[in-house]
């Protein structure tokens, strides 16, 4: 923005609900701001709370889109505020909580418990073939494959894939997005002990990738750009697979 | 019981690295861990560590020739001798072992590729043959201030890929983690600890937690600096400050402050030393690389505190890029390419893309340095053992441990999370199986009341008073601009009296927020006095410390003075007193004297006394000042004399 052009007036609709007060009502209200350059949800909802409205609940941590705290429904797309722009945005700006998740108030859901029960559902942890040995080389990889597993690992766990789930909308069982694709990082990991049939049951059942119905906004609003679709190819590939060898196991 | 109380052996305060890490070892060894986090344990902001953990694997070909010993000295010379030489050596040698154990639990470490590499190098190219012989062991990058190539990383996401992977662990063990909670006070009684009052951030009531031992895993204070810092906004030194609120537990070194050299300007977001470590430099406003100048043998690449300064110094000397918010430099990343930097630093691509809006393969990044890490933080004994209070542990950043002295090297932090959490984690395993639970549900009780208490009352105040974040941010702009890089008497004297001020204002300062529930406004006010005291112990320290060391720069006092403050700072504010008295120990038994770090000067005031007598009573004296006894006896895992082997 240059000195000048007049500073757009920003009008922000924002969902408000604080489930800890009995007089509280899901209503929004609206806040105006005036823009300045390089101002992102972070700014300018800090702003509103410290100078407008204190009780105004929101989460950030890091600020600098690594830590996937703050992820919200801006103008009805999940995105990370912290490093949403303003100036991205038109005049009128409408913040939601993401849905699919438990709320907290106002624009803050629970996303920790979530993610903690995918991962104890998917157990999505090494399975070890050996325990740890102290003074022991470590065991070779190449250095294609730790790339291969590091971009399914930078996944921040967001929640922006679940929320623009079609499906998760309606069933809470579905894994989603960040599911699946912690899945297929331990599938594709050497050093995890488990057999594709092993993955047969977290895969190919209700909750699983079988059950995508293919609208793929997950792919679309992922602000770390994971390759979902390949995800998901790749999850199915091997769960063929996996099917096949079962059935050769019992002929 | 009532769920105002909940027991657990141990109660681990903080879902950091370093706390997960502890709390690993304690349910390891059979006791029941119970892990409290601001945040889902995945968002604490070790996931921000970016480019490296320092551990001398020596894989790589400029990495050869590294060992444990080579890293203890390089450690040694980045603290500027702060550091207590037998935790540094602890460190040194098992850092390995926490990188290998990392790979075990799932992180995708960069691998050697065996055969011709391709590297910058203090900016020229060159190509290195790897030995194929090394071919998928875990790579080495350069990082600042060592000897060889020691980084370990996974992209420049390495905190992040260690924070899953140690996390899962903590799923897979089936250890409790009560995310959006936060320990507002320890319970003790004055010699033992046993438990914490906690807050919980979903819905503003409290509840006690009595604990076999506590420890506290908070990270940094970096957020005392207002927005000039490089920390997440959670970095807030709740844990020192609940140790500090005691009065018996000292915080050590709480003056030495780092500086990160690279954070982008304005906003202060981390841009990874790993960019500087692959051959990325730094740029004036006329394109020059004055840091070869500057520094002729390490370049960029001396340690953060000698960097920031020459910055700092340069940018006062008329020559960085003006802008609205302030004057910074340029860091040049381009020449490594497109392919380099959506690989290897893909988190640095992301965040100029997010931020600034530039492409690093095309365009500089502006640059300047920002507050980034706490030395200082809960004084403990080499076991993790704080002093002063039996039961009570301290790790990771949050603790002063004290393997960083006045300046820590990049890359170490990471790496002193999962030693230390290692450590620690097993002394606490021992000290808890021990023994049964003391739930003195009386101390607990009244503990909790006066929590709650202080809640209430902040929300019974009424009419016109100060506002808590304006009192943020005037302590944000005193830390920055006179507790900051360059520090002089007049201008810490000014900080003292402004910090004292903002503390007689928050006792006035008015909610406006009434709301029941969470209410954002009372959690930070909750907070903010804590937060001012922690700056009082800083600013009072660097008033107090009249010599400069590593990141402790005294510009009226310009030498590091070996004679007079070859010590550690000790600080500890009694119940009822309005100022915090200092103390001075030695930094523990000194085997490798103090000399020239090898960049930043060579002047020194030369210590006067012989090692054998400043080596002769560290013991008493530390004792004197509230050590508490550790497992092994003080200096047993000092090797004595080792570092003469690797020094020529």
């Amino acid at each position: 923005m240059s000195d000048t052009e007049q500073a757009r007036r920003l009008r922000f609709e924002i969902f408000r609900y604080n489930p800890e007060d009995e007089n509280s009502e899901p209503h929004t209200d609206v806040f105006e701001l005036d823009e300045t350059p390089f101002m992102t949800l972070y700014i300018a909802l800090n702003q509103i709370r410290e100078k407008q409205d204190p009780g105004l609940q929101f989460d950030f941590a890091c600020r600098s889109a690594i830590c996937g705290s703050c992820a919200m429904m801006v103008n009805g797309r999940p995105a990370l505020a912290c490093r949403t722009l303003t100036s991205d945005l038109p005049e009128k700006i409408q913040l939601y909580p993401l849905p699919t998740f438990k709320l907290i108030g106002d624009l803050s859901v629970d996303t920790g418990t979530w993610f903690r029960e995918m991962a104890e559902k998917t157990e999505a942890w090494i399975h070890e073939r050996l325990p740890f040995d102290p003074d022991a080389l470590e065991q070779r990889m190449s250095d294609d494959v730790a790339a291969a597993i590091y971009e399914g690992d930078r996944c921040i766990e967001c929640g922006c894939c679940v929320a623009s789930c079609g499906l998760a909308n309606v069933d809470d069982t579905f894994l989603a997005g960040a599911g699946l694709n912690r899945v297929a990082r331990f599938m594709m990991d050497p050093r995890d002990s488990r057999s594709d049939s092993e993955w047969f049951d977290v895969v190919a059942g209700d909750q699983g990738v079988f059950a995508c119905i293919g609208m793929m906004a997950c792919e679309d609003v992922c602000p770390k750009e994971l390759p979902l679709l390949e995800v998901y190819a790749y999850l199915r590939r091997k769960t063929l697979g996996a099917r096949f060898l079962a059935k050769g196991d019992k002929a | 019981m009532s769920s105002k109380l909940i027991t657990t052996d141990v109660l681990i305060i903080g879902g950091g690295l370093a706390g997960e890490r502890c709390a690993i070892e304690a349910a390891a060894a059979g006791q029941e861990a119970l892990i409290l986090s601001l945040v889902p344990p995945r968002r604490s902001h070790s996931c921000a560590a970016q480019g490296g953990m320092q551990a001398a694997l020596a894989n790589c070909a400029k990495a050869s020739g590294d060992s444990p010993t080579v890293h203890f000295l390089d450690t040694v010379r980045g603290s500027d001798w702060g550091a207590d030489q037998e935790v540094a050596n602890i460190f040194a040698e098992e850092a390995p072992i926490a990188v290998r154990e990392l790979a075990h639990f799932g992180v995708p470490w960069s691998r050697v590729r065996g055969g011709k590499n391709h590297y910058f190098i203090k900016g020229e190219e060159v190509d290195i043959d790897e030995d194929i012989e090394s071919d998928g062991l875990i790579g080495q990058r350069d990082f600042g201030g060592t000897a060889k190539w020691r980084a370990c990383y996974a992209a420049a996401g390495t905190g992040h890929a260690a924070l899953y992977a140690v996390d899962s662990e903590v799923v897979r063990l089936g250890i409790t983690v009560r995310d959006r909670t936060e320990a507002v006070a320890l319970i003790h009684d004055g010699s033992r600890c046993v438990g914490a009052v906690v807050r919980d951030l979903r819905n503003g009531s409290h509840f006690t937690v009595m604990a076999k031992a506590t420890v506290i895993a908070t990270g940094g204070y970096g957020r005392i600096y207002g927005q000039y810092t490089s920390n997440a906004t959670i970095n807030e030194g709740t844990g020192a400050s609940i140790a500090l609120d005691t009065g018996v537990v000292p915080l050590g070194n709480m003056e030495a402050v780092q500086f990160h050299p690279t954070t982008l300007s304005p906003s202060g977001i981390l841009v990874t030393e790993g960019c500087r470590g692959d051959g990325g430099y730094l740029l004036d406003k006329n394109g020059d690389r004055f840091m070869v100048a500057a520094e002729p043998e390490k370049q960029e690449l001396a340690s953060r505190d000698v960097v920031s300064r020459h910055m700092q110094q340069h940018m006062r000397d008329g020559f960085g890029i003006e802008s609205p918010y302030g004057p910074h430099l340029w860091l040049d990343i381009r020449h490594l390419g497109e392919e380099h930097l959506r690989t290897k630093l893909l988190e640095v691509w992301d965040i100029c893309r997010d931020f600034v809006g530039r492409n690093p393969a095309k365009e500089l990044i502006p640059v300047r340095p920002t507050q980034h890490y706490s030395m200082g933080g809960v004084r403990v004994n080499k076991d993790g053992q704080a002093y002063g209070l039996a039961g009570l542990f301290a790790v990771g950043e949050a603790s002063c441990w004290d393997m960083h002295g006045f300046n820590r090297l990049g890359g170490n932090s990471l790496a002193e999370t999962l030693v230390s959490g290692r450590i620690v984690g097993r002394e606490v395993a021992k000290y808890a199986s021990g023994r049964e639970l003391q739930a003195d549900t009386g101390l607990a009780f009244a503990a909790l009341a006066d929590a709650e208490q202080r809640a209430a009352g902040w929300l019974a105040r009424s009419g016109a008073g100060p506002n808590v974040y304006e009192i943020r941010d005037a302590m944000g702009e005193t830390m920055m601009h006179k507790v900051g890089i360059f520090r002089n008497g007049d201008e810490l004297g000014e900080a003292v009296a402004e910090i004292g001020q903002l503390l007689d204002d928050c006792d006035n300062a008015v909610l406006r927020c009434k709301d029941p529930g969470v209410n954002p406004e009372l959690a930070f006010a909750l907070r903010l006095k804590g937060m001012l005291r922690l700056a009082m112990t800083v600013a009072r320290g660097a008033q107090a410390r009249t010599e400069s060391r590593g990141a402790h720069y005294r510009s009226d006092f310009p030498l590091r003075n070996d004679r007079d403050w070859l010590n550690r700072t000790l600080v500890r504010w009694g119940v009822d007193e309005s100022e915090p008295s200092f103390s001075y120990e030695p930094t523990g038994i000194v085997d490798l004297p103090p000399g020239h770090r090898g960049y930043g000067s060579d002047e020194r005031i030369e210590m006067t006394d012989t090692l054998d007598h400043y080596n002769e009573d560290v013991l008493q004296v530390q004792t004197g000042h509230g050590r508490l006894a550790s497992t092994e006896e003080m200096g047993s895992r000092l090797k004595r004399g080792a570092w003469k082997a690797v020094t020529g």
